[in-house]
């Protein structure tokens, strides 16, 4: 199911304010891939176009392409709603629904899309929730409310919930930066298991977390401060931390700047 | 960890009804497509109603408001798909409540405004209803027009101090259980019937034989006007920074100066606007007026003694008689009392508008 | 604190520093006074409505020989006195229920409509334009109800009569115009309107961003952001909300004085003219009252109140509760 990302000349504005510029590069499938970049760089905002949520901010619009498989997320017959469905999104913080239970979060997605037997429906939340972890920390207390867990538990919450629906594509928006070492450590071996099926694309602050997780990395950066947010370079996560191409990216690795 | 593949790999065999993914793109409906229905559902219904004779327009504005959610469904469901049909009549039914709501404010308005303009003119504003029958064409307003400002006049010079001192109690000292009850207290106040509060002054009026006066209806109204003026005072003295406060503090300005020369102040642009909303709001109020001031035909400019009329009783007196010749000037006298009121309502927001980049930061 | 700050601060400009300080204590306590004195005087006024307005209401129900709950009557002036507020409390609650049923939904929808829904650019007049309808005095929706609305009613009543008449609440039995608690609800659904919106509204904008985005990210169209995230963390809301109009409702007095043509008869019948409510009643049968009879109006006034009183507090309570729900959970 997992599919190629092909992005091409992408940029995206708030209003008049321009975040990125032309920014193109291929996502491959089967595969993590980071974006590290100093704060403000656009990283979360390019995130936020692979599944048209950009958008969703207000003035938020978006120029050029992006492919998944061949067809453009942008092209005017696309519906935001199914490419949301097909491309799952983790947030920053965990956002599980306050008032479901943990089956219902998980269920959620599901239910939006099509009448489900009973059966089927506990089938594959429990499918998705051992895929992220989760299932023997919460089997015995389905039906409580989400908003119990604790802050790694919601993340993967999140995470079954977002899986569940069986996106192409998982996209991760700085999923560990608020949790303790020990969970990010939880969501980190999830992540390397969900590459078998997903296309995963991860935001991160932390360097070492880029190294550990991903098979490629992109580097980001501002060409000035005011000026929109640029793709440095992306390579092989090994060569990025170990010989970049550019000096730019080699000097914020060895943490010159940022 | 172990456990987690085994219910993953094996994919294929239970696998949920996986929707088609062959495709993003989808058929969709134009984006001015809404507005077509729109234009058809109104001239079936309109037609419709027209051809089985109906009179009401209010029969019309239904007929055609159903045929615009059940035409946006329909055609959304076949050419889209279920899901967004039922988004598309979500958003119709927004639409539809909110011309709903439109509707009898434009209709209110509109006759206000046309029926109104028939009597309205210099003499209708200078002249009492002295001697002057239901029937006969004559007669003004100006004897509710003393009554109204001289009522609302009074109320406002207690409140304002009052809810001022309190609202300042509230957000400047207020911790503790007495602040607690003031605030539950002035919010349940809000909620007092204009009728209740004429009915406490009226048992006052009873128990002290006191004769109806202006001052009585004045003090009615307060009871109004308190809380309103408490609520909005209290929100915009909140909005007031406390590095203001600090300060001034720091400066060895006891704190009832900077209250005072300092918080107020600050905040006067917003309070300003609350007092003239609670003004706009307690002069349409009829009954209390009913019950205190009683009506009178005649001028009376001393509010503390002898019967008055206001422009709200005045309308409510005028459409009693239901004579056309009352009816046209209880339109005109509410023409007056709502310019009134929409006067207020706009200078207060303007004043409010002006103010803001000041204090609102 | 603050009158002790003056000690603390540098001795900058020695020649105002007695005056300051003195007139800082002084003056801090009788601000202090002056202000706490407010608030109390607010308790008291709340107090002394109900302590007087029950006073009187002794007053007259010792001399009732009617049961004051449940005769059909109002005849305080007869010999002996009858009057019982069973009618008024009957069209209070049937008129106010008919207003919430056709208000809270609308109002919800335009709430929605305006936090959710219209363009940027429209939601600020929008907002604006329903507050106006806030704006406009009772007694002018009073002599437009009974002037303009009752008679575009007609129709709608002869409609309602054909099509739900077996429902028994929408049976028509008496010929006559629509001055009816039918057609009162419906008046004061147009004002409640805004209020029931706008603190809807307030509610729905409070909605954090994450929820919403949580729906939208896993395929959800815009009415399913609103039934997922939206909805549950509004309801407490819209709850409150709709029992603070109920309380505008019920104390209505001009549109209803205006509109109905009341009797004293209770009757499911919706679309017959006739029925009364408290603040209607008072209103109509002041003028004629003697000293007794407003001791009458005065007790029925005091069931409107304590009604009012209730549903207030009760939706202040729930407003109070989510705040300190939702705070903790931030």
């Amino acid at each position: 199911m997992a599919k190629r990302i092909d992005i091409s000349g992408l940029t995206a504005y708030y209003g008049s304010h321009k975040a990125i510029e032309d920014i193109s590069m291929t996502v491959e499938p089967r595969s993590v891939t980071a974006f590290i970049g100093p704060s403000g760089c656009g990283k979360s905002t390019f995130l936020r176009t692979l599944n048209r949520m950009h958008e969703v901010t207000p003035g938020g619009r978006v120029e050029g392409k992006v492919l998944l498989d061949d067809e453009n997320l942008y092209a005017s017959n696309v519906d935001p709603v199914t490419v949301r469905r097909t491309v799952g999104m983790v947030f920053q913080r965990p956002n599980p629904f306050p008032t479901m239970s943990i089956f219902d979060n998980v269920a959620a997605g599901l239910r939006l899309n099509g009448s489900y037997r009973k059966s089927e429906l506990n089938d594959i939340v429990e499918k998705s929730l051992r895929g992220a972890n989760l299932w023997n920390e919460v089997k015995d207390r389905l039906n409580k409310p989400g908003s119990g867990l604790s802050g790694g538990q919601q993340q993967r919450l999140c995470i079954a919930r977002a899986i569940a629906v069986e996106p192409d594509v998982l996209l991760m928006d700085e999923p560990c930066s608020a949790l303790d070492p020990i969970s990010t450590l939880a969501i980190e071996d999830l992540i390397g298991e969900l590459k078998e099926r997903f296309t995963i694309v991860i935001v991160t602050h932390n360097m070492q977390q880029a190294a550990r997780v991903s098979d490629r990395t992109a580097f980001f950066n501002l060409a000035a401060v005011g000026k929109p947010g640029r793709l440095i370079e992306i390579d092989e996560t090994e060569r990025i931390f170990s010989n970049p191409s550019v000096q730019a990216t080699e000097d914020y690795i060895s943490g010159r700047f940022g | 960890m172990s456990h987690a593949p085994t219910g993953v790999m094996e994919r294929p065999q239970p696998a949920p009804p996986a929707p088609k993914k062959s495709s993003l793109g989808s058929r969709s409906l134009p984006r001015l497509a809404p507005l077509g229905f729109a234009v058809v559902a109104v001239a079936l219904g309109v037609g419709l109603s027209l051809a089985a004779g109906w009179e009401s327009r209010i029969q019309w504005g239904m007929l055609s408001a159903l045929f615009f959610l059940v035409i946006s469904y329909v055609a959304t469901t076949v050419v889209e798909n279920q899901r967004q049909a039922k988004d598309r009549l979500a958003t119709s039914v927004m639409w539809v409540c909110f011309l709903v709501a439109v509707v009898p404010l434009a209709s209110l308005l509109w006759t206000t405004v046309v029926r109104g303009a028939e009597r309205l003119d210099g003499y209708f504003l200078t002249h009492s209803m002295a001697g002057v029958l239901g029937f006969e064409e004559s007669g003004g307003v100006y004897h509710a027009l003393i009554g109204t400002l001289e009522q609302v006049g009074i109320a406002t010079v207690i409140s304002v101090p009052l809810g001022l001192l309190t609202a300042v109690y509230l957000v400047e000292y207020g911790k503790g259980s007495l602040a607690k009850a003031v605030t539950f207290f002035v919010d349940v106040m809000t909620g007092i019937p204009s009728i209740v509060a004429g009915l406490f002054i009226l048992s006052i009026m009873l128990i002290a034989n006191l004769e109806p006066s202006g001052l009585m209806g004045a003090l009615a109204l307060t009871i109004l006007m308190i809380p309103v003026v408490v609520r909005s005072t209290e929100e915009m003295l909140k909005l007031v920074p406390n590095e203001l406060r600090e300060a001034s503090l720091a400066l060895g300005i006891p704190k009832w100066r900077t209250i005072l020369k300092v918080v107020l102040p600050t905040a006067i642009g917003g309070i300003t606007t609350g007092v003239m909303l609670a003004i706009a709001r307690i002069a349409g109020e009829t009954a209390p007026i009913i019950l205190l001031v009683f009506g009178s035909q005649l001028i009376n400019t001393n509010p503390f003694e002898g019967a008055q009329s206001s422009l709200p009783f005045y309308i409510y007196e005028q459409y009693k008689i239901g004579e056309v010749a009352s009816y046209d000037r209880a339109w005109a006298a509410a023409l007056v009392l709502i310019a009134f009121v929409m006067i207020l309502n706009l200078v207060a927001r303007g004043i409010a508008r002006w103010k803001a980049p000041k204090t609102g930061r | 604190m603050a009158s002790t700050t003056p000690t603390d601060t540098p001795p900058a400009p020695p020649v105002d520093r007695p005056t300051p300080r003195s007139t800082g204590r002084m003056g801090d306590k009788v601000f202090l006074g002056l202000s706490r004195g407010s608030g109390i005087l607010l308790l008291v006024i709340m107090a002394s409505i109900a302590v007087f307005l029950t006073y009187r209401s002794v007053i007259a129900i010792s001399k009732n020989e009617g049961n004051f709950l449940t005769t059909f009557d109002w005849n305080p002036a007869g010999d002996p006195p009858v009057f019982g507020i069973a009618v008024l409390l009957f069209g209070t609650v049937v008129s106010s229920i008919i207003a919430m049923v056709i208000a809270v939904p609308i109002a919800v929808g335009i709430a929605l409509f305006i936090s959710h829904y219209a363009p940027r650019k429209l939601a600020a007049p929008i907002a604006y334009v329903v507050d106006l309808l806030a704006a406009v005095p009772s007694i002018v929706y009073g002599i437009w109800g009974a002037l303009v609305l009752v008679p575009h009613l007609e129709g709608l009543n002869l409609w309602l009569d054909e099509y739900l008449g077996w429902t028994y609440i929408f049976e028509k039995t008496e010929v006559g115009i629509a001055r009816s608690l039918f057609t009162v609800g419906i008046l004061l659904a147009i004002m409640i309107l805004p209020i029931v919106t706008s603190v809807s509204r307030e509610v729905f904008l409070q909605v954090p961003k994450m929820n919403e985005e949580a729906a939208l990210a896993l395929g959800a169209t815009r009415w399913e952001v609103i039934r997922l995230s939206v909805l549950p963390f509004g309801r407490s809301g819209i709850i409150s909300a709709s029992m603070l109009g109920l309380g505008r409702a019920l104390g209505e007095t001009m549109a209803v004085a205006t509109v109905l043509s009341p009797n004293f008869l209770i009757s499911l019948h919706v679309l017959n003219p006739g029925g009364g409510t408290f603040a209607q009643n008072i209103a109509a049968k002041f003028g004629e009252a003697d000293a007794f009879g407003r001791d009458a109006l005065i007790a029925s006034g005091l069931v409107l109140f304590v009604l009012t009183l209730l549903v207030n507090g009760a939706a202040r309570l729930i407003i109070a509760r989510r705040k300190e729900y939702s705070g903790a959970n931030a």
